[in-house]
């Protein structure tokens, strides 16, 4: 019961990151995109936390933690990208 | 034009500090577990870019005032410096040895020269990855 449960989860989990997929290809404006992108990586981090549930195993934690750092990175520049144009500036401008 | 980005550069300077920590367990859990020098090395090197996209580069050039080429440079240096250490021995190049050592606080420690060696690629990799990055943002008119 219990795994069924979860592995309905993580279909659903699936089923939300083929919609924010949608919104990457289509997505009228960049601003969608970059939080299209954020979405999928929560969507993933979450997902692994299920899976290591179902396996019983702590060997994805540290996957976790690198895929929400890297996804605060990401979508960090990306907006960064959109806002300014320029991703890291050469001298301090205030 | 001004930018206010104080809630950035907030949130930076306490998420830097947890990546550093994250980027030292992954190096130093290397040793029986997932993780190592490339991926810990990996995770130090996005702390640094992160610094980067937050601030500048002359404010972040002031506060670690390294050549990062230079860094890859010492890394490679260390690396091969461990691997040409073992032919001193009489054992084939790369080999790497180890011990268990009694150490204060630490007790009972399983000590290896992997872990020089994995030093050594943990700084190339920091050093190669912030280099890419940088120069990878140069305008090509400048």
């Amino acid at each position: 019961m219990k795994e069924t449960i979860l592995l309905l989860a993580v279909a659903l989990f699936f089923v939300a990151i083929a919609l924010s997929v949608y919104r990457i290809v289509k997505g009228p404006s960049m601003p969608d995109r970059a939080i299209a992108l954020d979405t999928i990586a929560v969507n993933l981090i979450s997902s692994i936390a299920i899976v290591s549930v179902l396996l019983s195993t702590k060997a994805f934690l540290d996957a976790i933690l690198i895929l929400g750092i890297l996804s605060f990175i990401g979508t960090i520049s990306f907006s960064k990208y959109i806002e300014r144009g320029v991703l890291i500036e050469r001298k301090r401008n205030d | 034009m001004k930018i206010n980005d104080v809630i950035l550069r907030t949130v930076v300077k306490g998420v830097v500090f947890i990546i550093l920590t994250l980027g030292m367990y992954l190096f130093f859990a290397g040793h029986n577990a997932p993780g190592g020098g490339f991926i810990g090395g990996l995770v130090l090197a996005s702390a640094v870019v992160l610094l980067y996209l937050a601030y500048d580069i002359e404010t972040i050039q002031k506060t670690m005032p390294f050549d990062f080429k230079k860094v890859a440079a010492v890394g490679v240096l260390l690396a091969t410096g461990t691997a040409l250490g073992s032919v001193l021995f009489d054992v084939p190049f790369l080999s790497h040895t180890d011990g268990y050592f009694d150490l204060p606080l630490l007790g009972e420690t399983h000590l290896t020269t992997v872990t020089i060696f994995e030093a050594g690629v943990a700084l190339t990799v920091v050093g190669v990855v912030v280099t890419i990055i940088l120069s990878i943002n140069e305008e090509g008119g400048e």
